[in-house]
C-alpha cells in the first residue's frame, strides 16, 4: 500500500483531460455523447438503467425505499469483491478462490477468537493477515511459476475449500463454528462491519457505503496515480509493461492482495451480521464476482475496464436477484430468469461498446 | 526476477502486524464473556464397550461438505461404533453416481455391513444389490423411505419427509397462521420439495416456494426479506434447515413484518433462538439417532440376528417437536452438537 501514495504526479493524466488533440483533417473527432458511450461503464450503466425501469414497471414492491435498500444490501455484498476482483481483471489475471476466500476469513476471526477466548478484535486482525497472506501467496506462485492464474487459483480455491472444512471440523469439532455473538468486542465490531443506518425511516446497511466508498477509491488508484497505469500496463501486455520499467511482479501481487483484502471486508461482515458461519459456504460465489465484473465492462482478456462498470454490474445482480422475487414471478424459473436477464443486459452492453466505438 | 530485493522489505509490514497480533494477545485481549472457556463442555455419552469381535461397518452418505447436519449424523454413528467396537469407515459425496462408487469401494474392501443414504435410489440401486450378492448386510437411513424395501435392505432409519411435512402443516392450523412461505435453499432436492408438499398438503391455509441460494447467506437474507415486503400477507417463514432459519429471523425484523418462523432440522443455535421466542418451534428429525442405529442393528444383526422394523416397516425417529415447552432439555444436547 504505502508504495501506492508515494506516487510522484501521476505521469499519465486521464483520458478526460488529456491535451488538446491536434486535428489535421485526417480523423473527424466523433461526437461528444459518442465518445462518452465508449467508455466501459457506460454500457453497464444503461443495462443496469433498463433492467430497473423494467422492474420499477413489473414489480410495485421495488418503488419503495425500503426494497431498494434491500436491493442495494444485495447488491454491495457482490459489489464490495466484485471491485478488487475487478481491478485483478484489469491486470490481467482472475481469481476462483475469490469466493471461498470470504468463508476462510470469516472462519479465521471465529476460530482464533472463540478457541483462544479472545477478544473478537484479535481474530479481525489475524483473519486479515491470514487473507492478506492468500492474495500475496496467489500472486507470488504466479509470478515464480508463469502458469497461468486460472490453474494457480483453481488449485488454491480446491485447497481452501478443503481447509475451511477439515481445519473447522478439527478445531470445533462440528462444520460450523460457535456462535460469538456474546464476545468482548462484538457489538463494537458488528458496529463496524454489519450495522445499519436509519435514513429517512429506512434501514441501509453499512456495506453500502463502504462498497460507494471503495469504488471511488478504486477510481482514483486506477485513474489517478502510478499504480492505476501499472495495472492498465501490466493487464495489457506484461512483457512490454516491464520493458519500459513497470514492476510487474509488485503489481500482480498488490493486486492478488486487494482481492485478499476484499475477502476479509466482506468476511467481516458475513461473520458480524450471522454471528456464525458454516465451512461449505461460498463455494460458486467466485463466479458472480467475475460475472459483475465482466458486465461491468472489464474485458476478461485484462488491460480494459473501470472501477465504476462493476458497480453497476453488481447493482444489475442485485436488482435481478431480488427483482424476481418482487415481481412475484414462477420460482421454478428463477434461475433461468436471471441467466436470460444477465445475458440481456451483456448484450446491451456489448451492442453500445460496438455501436459508439464504431466510425 | 529484476527486483530480488524488494520481496524482503515487503516482508516487514506482515513481521509487525505479526508481532502487533502477538502483543495483543500478551496484554490480555482476552475476552471475559462467552469463547471456549464458557463452553468446555467434556462429558460425551459413551456406553461401556461391547466384547464381540471387532467388526467394519461403512457409513456413506450423499453429505455435501460443511453442512451442520451430517454433522450430527456422523457423531451418532461414531458413538455406536465405539460401544459396539467397530471400525467405522465414514465417506460422503453428493453426487449420485460418486456415491455409489463409495458404497462399491466398501463391497471391494469386504466391511462387514453398510449403511448407506438414498438420496438418489436409482442410482444406488445396482450397487446396493452387489452388497447384497456379496453377503453384506446393508440398513438405510435419512433418505429413501420409498425405496429400501423393494430393494431388499434390512432396515430403514430415518424420517418421512412428506408426513414430517405435513405435521409442521397441521402444527400451523394451530397456531392460526394464514399464508406461509417455504424456503427452499436448494433447488431440485427432492427431499426438500416433499417437505414443502407435505406442508401445502395439511395447511389450511396458502403456501408458496421460495427459492434461495443457499451458499450464499447474504443473498439469502435479502431474498427472504425482498419476499416479505413483496408479499406483506405474508405471517408464516417456514425454512428447511436449521441456519437459514437463524437468517429468517433477521429478515423478518429487517422487512418490519410479523411472520412468525419455523424450520425443519436444530442445531445449537437454534435452541437458543426458540428460548428467546425468536422461532417458534423446529421439527427435529433426529440426525444422531439415525447415525445411531443403522449402526447398532448392523451390531445386533452380526451378533444376534435381529433387526428393527424387520424389513417390512420403517423406523421413524422425527417427526419430533422441539418448542418452548421442551427447548431446555434438548439445549444442552444441542450445545454439544448431537442434538
Amino acid at each position: 500500500m504505502p508504495m501506492t501514495q508515494q506516487a510522484a504526479p501521476a505521469v499519465s493524466a486521464p483520458p478526460a483531460s488529456g491535451p488538446k488533440k491536434e486535428t489535421d483533417g485526417r480523423t473527424s473527432e466523433r461526437p461528444m455523447w459518442l465518445r462518452l458511450l465508449a467508455r466501459p461503464e457506460v454500457g453497464v450503466f444503461l443495462g443496469a438503467v433498463a433492467v430497473f425501469v423494467f422492474f420499477l414497471i413489473a414489480a410495485p414492491p421495488v418503488r419503495e425505499a425500503g426494497s431498494m435498500a434491500t436491493i442495494l444490501y444485495q447488491s454491495s455484498t457482490i459489489g464490495l469483491m466484485a471491485l478488487p476482483v475487478a481491478l485483478l481483471m484489469i491486470g490481467g489475471e482472475f481469481d476462483l478462490s475469490a469466493g471461498v476466500a470470504v468463508l476462510t476469513s470469516a472462519l479465521t476471526a471465529s476460530m482464533v477468537s472463540y478457541q483462544l477466548t479472545m477478544n473478537v478484535w484479535v481474530g479481525v486482525v489475524v483473519a486479515l493477515i491470514v487473507s492478506l497472506a492468500i492474495g500475496a501467496f496467489n500472486g507470488w506462485l504466479l509470478i515464480k511459476t508463469g502458469l497461468p492464474s486460472f490453474l494457480i487459483t483453481l488449485g488454491t480455491f480446491l485447497i481452501l475449500q478443503g481447509v475451511n472444512l477439515a481445519v473447522t471440523k478439527l478445531v470445533t469439532g462440528n462444520v460450523a463454528t460457535n456462535d460469538i455473538s456474546d464476545m468482548d468486542g462484538f457489538e463494537q465490531a458488528k458496529s463496524v462491519f454489519a450495522s445499519t443506518f436509519t435514513i429517512g425511516g429506512v434501514g441501509v446497511k453499512i456495506t453500502v457505503f463502504y462498497w460507494l466508498i471503495f469504488a471511488a477509491i478504486a477510481t482514483w488508484l486506477l485513474l489517478r496515480t502510478k499504480f492505476g497505469n501499472w495495472t492498465f500496463a501490466v493487464g495489457g501486455n506484461k512483457f512490454s509493461a516491464r520493458a519500459v520499467g513497470v514492476p510487474v511482479t509488485f503489481t500482480k501481487i498488490a493486486l492478488f492482495m486487494g482481492v485478499g483484502f476484499g475477502a476479509w471486508f466482506v468476511g467481516m461482515h458475513q461473520l458480524f451480521s450471522f454471528n456464525t458461519v458454516q465451512s461449505g459456504e461460498g463455494v460458486g460465489q467466485e463466479l458472480i464476482y467475475i460475472a459483475a465484473a465482466v458486465i461491468g465492462g472489464c474485458l476478461l482478456t485484462g488491460g480494459y475496464g473501470s472501477a465504476i462498470g462493476p458497480v453497476f454490474g453488481a447493482f444489475m445482480f442485485g436488482m435481478v436477484q431480488q427483482g424476481i422475487v418482487y415481481a412475484n414471478w414462477n420460482p421454478d424459473w428463477f434461475m433461468a430468469f436471471l441467466g436470460v436477464m444477465l445475458l440481456g443486459a451483456t448484450l446491451v452492453n456489448l451492442w453500445v461498446r460496438n455501436a459508439t466505438t464504431r466510425r | 526476477m529484476d527486483r530480488t530485493s524488494r520481496p524482503r522489505s515487503r516482508r516487514l509490514p506482515v513481521l509487525v502486524a505479526a508481532a502487533a497480533a502477538t502483543a495483543l494477545i500478551a496484554t490480555g485481549c482476552s475476552s471475559s464473556s462467552g469463547g471456549k472457556e464458557a463452553e468446555e463442555s467434556g462429558e460425551n455419552i459413551a456406553a461401556g464397550k461391547a466384547s464381540t469381535p471387532r467388526m467394519t461397518v461403512a457409513l456413506v452418505t450423499h453429505q455435501a461438505p460443511g453442512d451442520t447436519f451430517w454433522d450430527i449424523v456422523r457423531k451418532g454413528a461414531e458413538a455406536a461404533a465405539a460401544k459396539d467396537n467397530i471400525k467405522l469407515i465414514y465417506s460422503a459425496k453428493p453426487e449420485a453416481a460418486e456415491q455409489a462408487n463409495l458404497v462399491q469401494n466398501a463391497i471391494d474392501q469386504k466391511v462387514d455391513g453398510i449403511a448407506v443414504t438414498l438420496a438418489k435410489p436409482d442410482a444406488m440401486k445396482d450397487v446396493v444389490s452387489k452388497a447384497e450378492k456379496a453377503g453384506i448386510p446393508v440398513v438405510a437411513l435419512n433418505s429413501g423411505v420409498d425405496n429400501w424395501k423393494d430393494m431388499g435392505i434390512l432396515s430403514y432409519f430415518g424420517q418421512d419427509e412428506g408426513i414430517a411435512g405435513e405435521a409442521l402443516g397441521n402444527r400451523l392450523n394451530q397456531s392460526g397462521a394464514k399464508n406461509a412461505v417455504c424456503v427452499v435453499q436448494e433447488q431440485g432436492h427432492v427431499g426438500l420439495e416433499a417437505r414443502c408438499a407435505g406442508v401445502k398438503k395439511t395447511f389450511k391455509g396458502k403456501t408458496e416456494n421460495l427459492y434461495v441460494n443457499g451458499t450464499d447467506m447474504p443473498s439469502v437474507k435479502s431474498t427472504i426479506t425482498a419476499k416479505l415486503k413483496q408479499d406483506t400477507s405474508i405471517d408464516q417463514v417456514v425454512t428447511l434447515g436449521a441456519p437459514f432459519a437463524m437468517t429468517a429471523v433477521q429478515s423478518v425484523s429487517e422487512a418490519g413484518s410479523e411472520a412468525k418462523v419455523a424450520t425443519f432440522d436444530l442445531n445449537k443455535e437454534l435452541t437458543g433462538a426458540i428460548e428467546k421466542g425468536d422461532i417458534e418451534f423446529a421439527v427435529d428429525q433426529q440426525p444422531y439417532l439415525q447415525g445411531y442405529l443403522a449402526i447398532d442393528t448392523l451390531w445386533l444383526y452380526k451378533n444376534n440376528g435381529n433387526y428393527s422394523g424387520g424389513g417390512e416397516a420403517p423406523v421413524l425417529t422425527g417427526p419430533a417437536f422441539v418448542d418452548k415447552s421442551n427447548v431446555e432439555a434438548i439445549a444442552k444436547f444441542a450445545a454439544k452438537g448431537t442434538r
